[in-house]
């Protein structure tokens, strides 16, 4: 290896390095603050490492707030939404395909243009219609409204697209119904992007603020974002409690990240790179 | 006889053809039954859930409230009016610009410079990508709360290390001038996984030939990076700068959590208006009206982006 090249690969190192540290800083002080005990996490200067894997916060924040309740919440909301939205998107998708019907070149128009909307313009009237239904504070006022997906429709339609069209015809010739064509050819060969859409739909369902907010009302309603962020309201005098609350927000997310990266990946980019 | 024959057959082809028209009419028409059948769910709950608060928006902007949504009087466009009139109008308008020119930008550069130094043959880079993909795991809640533990005038760790440096301590979600840089901090470190995994993928779809051609010619890596990577990245950062600026003007949790707009204005953002308008004040009429104009102009941003910014882009 010559000098330059050497001198070269280490600056590039060490600006990694510093990036590194600065992006997981802030997540490793949350980490090791949970397993403090009060005294360590209040000392000053600070401590950076605690003594010991102390768990005693991780119970004080359980007894303290419903945390098992919130993440059992944010659970069924985005298991519903997950599900909901890939069924709906895909049936919808596989209409804009293999369908020929009238009017299919503007409905799919249609379909597009609202994904030009923002969700803001739509949150009041949606709040006074789930309040009108009385489904305030329940499952269905924080799961119907987000069903479906323009976005999910889209990436479905670019990936059936990419489907050999001869299998359709031979499905066609051999008396085969859409119905069957959809549960038993479209879907199975779809997997990938069905995952990449559920994994996306999870996540976002998972890390929802406003919305959960405006129609929660009771503590058994919360849902997991709104509940650790009244972690910070209530009158604490050790902060490592919040962060260990944290702490125990962020694992299933980061462990659906580690398994989950590569169908993400390509989830997010299958959008950009299309253009 | 052959007659007979005749009659007998074409009135046969006949039957068989108005069979088969019928066949077709039905098959046809099933298909279309099918057709719409497949999108019912979709259309239903965009009717539902779009197009009719689409419109009710626009029907609420004109009219007053009561504090149940009910709609109290018809006010032609006061509300815009008195909108337009008012100075916290103005000022959280121009709050989320400059949170938009703060974040944006800022997050592109700083995902390019992680993706190209991480899109190298060196040992370990699958260890910083894994590293710089991390971020997209958190919501805006998680990322808030932690921020606000670091940020804490008295127990903060910033404020730590910056006294270790020997610099003065920051205020730095209590000072106006600080608050929304502060705010922004978070911001560009929480989309940071997002904008790297994004612009890696882009480097990636490039292909080794093209660098490796460049090299070959005497291409240096940043005059390769600079001249040849960066215009065929340019469809995904086309596309990374549209979504982040429509994210920026949709920006409301970490607001919520740490500021709540203040202090003095300095960190309400749009949708933190039309949330304090709609669900605090209970102004319906206003808050809809206020919507309105986000709409308006997220429209206008976009189809800026698209007809001036597009034409830069480099499609392959």
């Amino acid at each position: 290896m010559t000098a330059a090249r050497f001198i070269r690969s280490s600056i590039v190192y060490i600006i990694l390095i510093v990036a590194a540290v600065m992006v997981l800083y802030p997540l490793a002080y949350t980490f090791l603050s949970s397993f403090m005990t009060p005294e360590e996490s209040s000392a000053y200067p600070p401590k950076m490492l605690p003594s010991g894997l102390y768990l005693g916060t991780f119970q004080e924040v359980l007894e303290l707030v419903p945390l098992g309740a919130f993440i059992g919440n944010s659970f069924v909301i985005s298991l519903a939404i997950m599900g909901g939205q890939v069924l709906t998107a895909s049936m919808a998708a596989y209409a804009f395909v293999y369908v020929t019907f009238r009017g299919r070149a503007l409905l799919f128009a249609v379909v597009l243009s609202t994904m030009m909307i923002p969700w803001e313009i739509t949150m009041i009237p949606n709040y006074l219609t789930i309040k009108s239904w009385e489904w305030l504070d329940r499952y269905p006022g924080l799961i119907v409204p987000f069903l479906a997906s323009a976005f999910g429709i889209f990436l479905l339609r670019q990936f059936f697209l990419q489907l050999p069209r001869e299998l359709f015809e031979a499905a066609k010739m051999d008396g085969c119904g859409h119905v069957r064509h959809f549960v038993r050819i479209v879907l199975p060969l779809s997997r990938p992007a069905l995952a990449s859409l559920a994994v996306y739909t999870f996540l976002n369902a998972w890390n929802m603020y406003l919305w959960p907010l405006l129609v929660t009302s009771s503590d058994t309603m919360r849902t997991v974002q709104i509940g650790i962020s009244m972690l910070q309201f209530e009158e604490m005098t050790s902060w490592n409690l919040v962060l260990a609350g944290v702490t125990l927000v962020l694992l299933p997310s980061l462990l659906l990240l580690m398994l989950g990266l590569k169908q993400l990946v390509g989830g997010l980019t299958a959008g950009a790179i299309k253009g | 006889m052959s007659t007979t024959h005749r009659e007998v057959y074409s009135g046969i082809r006949a039957t068989e053809s108005v069979v088969h028209k019928q066949a077709k009419r039905l098959s046809v028409w099933r298909e279309h039954a099918a057709g719409y059948l497949f999108l019912a769910p979709s259309l239903v709950l965009f009717a539902v859930f779009l197009f009719y608060p689409l419109i009710q928006s626009i029907y609420l902007s004109f009219h007053l409230t009561d504090p149940r949504g009910h709609v109290a009087a018809y006010v032609g466009f006061d509300n815009f009016t008195q909108l337009f009139a008012s100075s916290a109008f103005w000022n959280s308008l121009g709050v989320t610009v400059k949170f938009t020119l703060l974040t944006v930008p800022a997050g592109i550069i700083a995902g390019l410079l992680l993706a190209a130094f991480t899109h190298t043959k060196l040992k370990g880079m699958s260890f910083f990508r894994f590293i710089f993909s991390l971020p997209v795991a958190l919501s805006v809640s998680t990322s808030a709360i932690i921020w606000m533990m670091l940020y804490h005038p008295t127990t903060g760790t910033l404020n730590y290390f910056l006294s270790k440096l020997g610099a003065d301590p920051v205020q730095w979600l209590i000072d106006p001038a600080w608050s929304l840089i502060s705010i922004s901090i978070m911001t560009v470190w929480m989309n940071s996984g997002f904008n790297y995994i994004l612009l890696l993928s882009g480097l990636q779809g490039i292909g080794d030939d093209i660098r490796d051609s460049a090299r070959i010619d005497g291409s240096g890596p940043v005059r390769t990076f600079f001249q040849i990577l960066l215009p065929l990245l340019s469809p995904t950062v086309f596309f990374l700068t549209v979504v982040s600026v429509l994210n920026a003007f949709q920006s409301f949790g970490q607001i919520h959590i740490l500021t709540k707009g203040g202090p003095a204005g300095s960190t309400e953002v749009f949708v933190y208006s039309i949330y304090k308008e709609a669900f605090v004040n209970y102004q319906f009429g206003t808050g809809s009206a206020l919507a309105l104009v986000l709409f308006l102009i997220i429209l206008l941003l976009t189809w800026i982006q698209f007809r001036f910014v597009e034409k830069k882009v480099h499609y392959q």
